[in-house]
């Protein structure tokens, strides 16, 4: 297992430079002189926008911007924003803001996900399953922003249970609203995918073995049913996590949450590369270590399956 | 200020602006005395994260443009109605218009202990203006004997000529033309003072800036992209100060949430109703909102490079889509009223404003006389019959998209041709098109004031060789009214001349004016004296707790 877990740490080297380059060249094709937005319609002195420019090598070709950046890297420079912050700072800040939020998504869906898909899943065709499969249907039907505006305004404003954005600091209990709203799609999947799972195998030939041998339901269903069951979920759980670190742009803009989604947001926009690229790369790795979790826990979920 | 593509006028325009303050009145003097409300409330007001350090000559847009009116205070400030009003100066005296001789208050010193004094302020000015600091706001000394020297491509350089320390207390400026509307500028955040402290490491100053106004960054005051907080200086003694214990401005990415906020009392002040709200926001908030001008306008620039709008013909095709445009159905339909026709090519809220210039009826809808116009001009040099009349504009910014397909429609109904929006993705891509000037057709424009002038929203813009000049306008008349002006001896003569060289522009059309901006914001249940001032920004001293 140590063998394995280190040829897929390595296998990240070359994951890293394809991402880095792709992106980089991705932000460097985008139309636009970011400099001329900087000014914003306001003459600028010629001197100042070569100076500028000069800055951030946005006067080199392509390849000796890259080149630059990734000289930068190896002595852990990410580079300068165009307002001169340290782009490492910059995702310091933001990423455990984010990293809070993913996780709270990320525990609302694999335990709501999987306990109502469970009952769902042994009760299936009776009312508890129909009502679950319905509102499942529902959630996913209706987007992100919908439900996060009329969460928002309901318990926010109008009931006044919770601040309707995120306050200084991003405490916990601020972030359980967003949360709420970013899992709840994909607690739609977990359930759907545990309840098709479950059904699969409870009519497995060593289920009805478990049972002929008189171990108790419970036992039944949590140890032979359920875990058996958990691979699919866990497979998509795990790459859900990066899902939700980077994809939170929605909803970090409705609650107005300072994280990761946001900064990328703004830095694409601004035609940033320094902080895409960063960014991006942070993700990436969130990614592959998230799937590195998730193929460790097919070997202890399942004997069957082996690590080499 | 400038352009921000999340900004302020929905639309268009976004451009963004400084502090100072409108209409209104009774923002100026010290609320205070008047008023017997919570002066220990920390008030809370929404903003953008400033784009760059806290340096007043790097500070180009509102986000960083309100919090540097804060906690920096130069010779002069501007009251609610923009005239401006003596902070640091104690006289600024000319006999030519030319040379200045500038007098300051001593006793006074920034929240680090330095003194502010006559240095203070010409080593700010020179800093600004080196090209090798790299100042976004340096052309802002452009009138400077000197200024050509200093910012030229590679300088190292960083004196002007034109600035002279005399005493502690005096120093003199020299200007490389006479230039009457110098003094309105010094209110500007450009102007403001620097200690010592700041040109020894500018990169730490700016994030942790010793100022010398009404308020102070509190100790790790400046949270990046949460919030900023600012508490009163005790050592501030001019006109402005605060009537609540401090401001902590928070960081919002959009309105929208900001306006959720202020309506759950969890915001005190927001300067801007978000477009999805503009509908029933007066609802929403009973008596607590304000919709009123401010010093900034809408555009359509044709640029002078487009074959079809060159000569009598291209002057005709111009006052026919001007006259094309209802503009009075736009603002009724698209922005729900919260904007004013435009008469001119200034604001209202400027002394000197006038809405009856001679040859403003272009700027009124009329079918009739539009079609005449465009026949006539078809005389002289056909209209191609293909020909698509584009009008460029970015649509990152909420509504852009749906005034300039209304105007399209218009254009195309009065006039019988083609005409529709050539949507851009990026404001960045917007301004790098209309900076190389390779623009096919009109694109959309606008302009905040910088400082409460007429000359302010002539000179950079239509000025020959001007910086912001996109539409590379040209007519030595022009030219000559607007040099006629500045050497004028008192500021009416200057805005009597400023207002003649407008009847030119009202002939040539550089750009259409459309509408004037107005500010639609809101405050809390908590909060009272809330005032927005000439530039669309909340008078923030002036507000107190309930």
């Amino acid at each position: 297992m140590i063998t394995f877990t280190l040829k897929r740490i390595l296998q990240l080297i070359p994951v890293f430079f394809g991402a880095t380059l792709l992106v980089y060249f991705l932000v460097f094709a985008t139309p636009g002189d970011p400099i001329a937005a900087l000014s914003g319609g306001k003459p600028m002195s010629p001197a100042v926008a070569d100076a500028l420019r000069a800055q951030y090598n946005l006067d080199q070709p392509f390849w000796v911007q890259y080149f630059l950046y990734l000289k930068n890297l190896v002595s852990f420079d990410l580079g300068q924003t165009f307002s001169g912050q340290q782009v490492s700072d910059v995702i310091a800040r933001a990423m455990p803001v984010t990293a809070r939020l993913a996780v709270m998504a990320l525990a609302i869906e694999a335990v709501f996900g999987v306990i109502f898909g469970v009952f769902a899943g042994l009760k299936k065709g009776k009312l508890f399953d129909s009502t679950v499969l319905v509102a499942s249907l529902l959630v996913i039907a209706v987007p992100t922003f919908v439900l996060g505006f009329v969460l928002q305004f309901v318990v926010g404003v109008k009931l006044s249970w919770a601040k309707p954005t995120v306050s200084s600091g991003a405490p916990w209990g601020d972030l359980i609203l967003p949360a709420v709203v970013l899992g709840l799609v994909s607690l739609a999947y977990v359930i759907r995918l545990t309840r098709t799972s479950i059904i699969e195998n409870k009519s497995a030939d060593y289920v009805r073995t478990a049972t002929a041998k008189g171990l108790s339901r419970r036992r039944v269903v949590v140890v032979h049913i359920l875990r058996n069951s958990l691979i699919p979920v866990v497979t998509f759980l795990g790459a859900d996590l990066g899902s939700l670190m980077g994809g939170a742009i929605v909803t970090e803009g409705i609650f107005n949450v300072p994280g990761i989604g946001n900064l990328l947001y703004q830095a694409i926009l601004k035609g940033e590369s320094a902080t895409v690229v960063a960014v991006v790369s942070v993700l990436v790795l969130v990614f592959v270590i998230a799937n590195l979790v998730v193929d460790l826990l097919y070997a202890w979920l399942d004997p069957r399956i082996r690590l080499v | 200020m400038r352009y921000n593509r999340t900004s302020k006028a929905l639309v268009l325009s976004a451009a963004l602006a400084l502090t100072l303050t409108a209409c209104g009145g009774g923002g100026g003097e010290n609320p205070s005395a008047s008023s017997g409300g919570d002066a220990s409330k920390v008030i809370t007001a929404n903003s953008t994260e400033p784009q760059n350090g806290l340096l007043p000559a790097n500070t180009n847009e509102v986000g960083g443009g309100r919090v540097m009116d804060l906690i920096f205070t130069g010779l002069v400030s501007y009251d609610a109605t923009g005239k401006p009003v003596n902070e640091l100066a104690e006289s600024i005296e000319t006999t030519d218009a030319q040379n200045y001789t500038i007098k300051i208050k001593a006793g006074q010193k920034f929240t680090n202990g330095e003194p502010v004094n006559a240095k203070s302020f010409v080593d700010a000015w020179n800093f600004g203006a080196a090209a090798k600091n790299a100042q976004l706001n340096s052309y802002f000394f452009e009138s400077i004997k000197g200024y050509d020297k200093v910012s030229a491509e590679k300088s190292t350089l960083d004196k002007m000529e034109g600035l002279k320390v005399v005493d502690d207390t005096t120093f003199t400026v020299e200007l490389s033309r006479p230039e009457s509307d110098f003094p309105l500028r010094l209110g500007y955040t450009a102007f403001y003072p620097l200690p010592e402290a700041a040109f020894k490491d500018p990169k730490a100053f700016g994030e942790n800036p010793a100022g010398n106004g009404p308020y102070k960054l509190a100790e790790g005051g400046w949270k990046h992209n949460v919030e900023l907080n600012l508490v009163p200086n005790a050592d501030y003694s001019g006109p402005r100060t605060p009537a609540n214990g401090g401001v902590t401005f928070k960081i919002y990415n959009s309105f929208d949430a900001a306006y959720t906020d202020l309506q759950a009392d969890n915001l005190d002040v927001l300067d801007q109703i978000p477009p999805s709200a503009l509908q029933n926001y007066k609802t929403d908030l009973g008596d607590r909102w304000v919709n009123q001008a401010y010093a900034g306008n809408a555009t359509m620039t044709i640029p002078s490079y487009l074959p079809e709008f060159k000569g009598e013909a291209g002057q005709l095709r111009r006052q026919a889509i001007s006259m094309s445009i209802d503009r009075q159905q736009i603002i009724d339909n698209i922005f729900f009223g919260a904007k004013q026709v435009a008469k001119d090519f200034t604001s209202p809220v400027i002394d000197g404003y006038s809405d009856a210039l001679p040859g403003n009826e272009v700027l009124t809808f009329n079918a009739d006389k539009a079609k005449e116009l465009w026949a006539q001009a078809d005389k002289i040099d056909p209209w191609p019959a293909d020909k698509v009349f584009t009008i460029t504009s970015n649509i990152d910014g909420a509504g852009n998209k749906e005034y300039i397909t209304a105007m399209a429609n218009q254009i195309s109904n009065t006039l019988g041709i083609k005409a529709e929006l050539n949507p851009i993705p990026t404001f960045k891509e917007m301004r790098t098109l209309v900076g190389e000037k390779k623009l096919t057709g009109a694109s959309r424009a606008g302009w905040q004031a910088d400082y409460p002038s007429l000359y302010n929203f002539l000179g950079p813009l239509y000025g020959t060789g001007a910086g912001s000049n996109d539409g590379d306008y040209s007519n030595p008349a022009f030219d000559q009214k607007l040099a006629d002006g500045l050497a004028a001896t008192s500021v009416e003569e200057g805005n009597k001349i400023f207002n003649e060289s407008q009847q030119i522009l009202l002939k040539d059309l550089p750009v259409v004016p459309l509408w004037y901006q107005a500010v639609q914001g809101g405050w809390s249940n908590n909060v009272t004296d809330v005032k927005f001032g000439w530039n669309g920004v909340p008078i923030y001293n002036a507000i107190t707790g309930k």
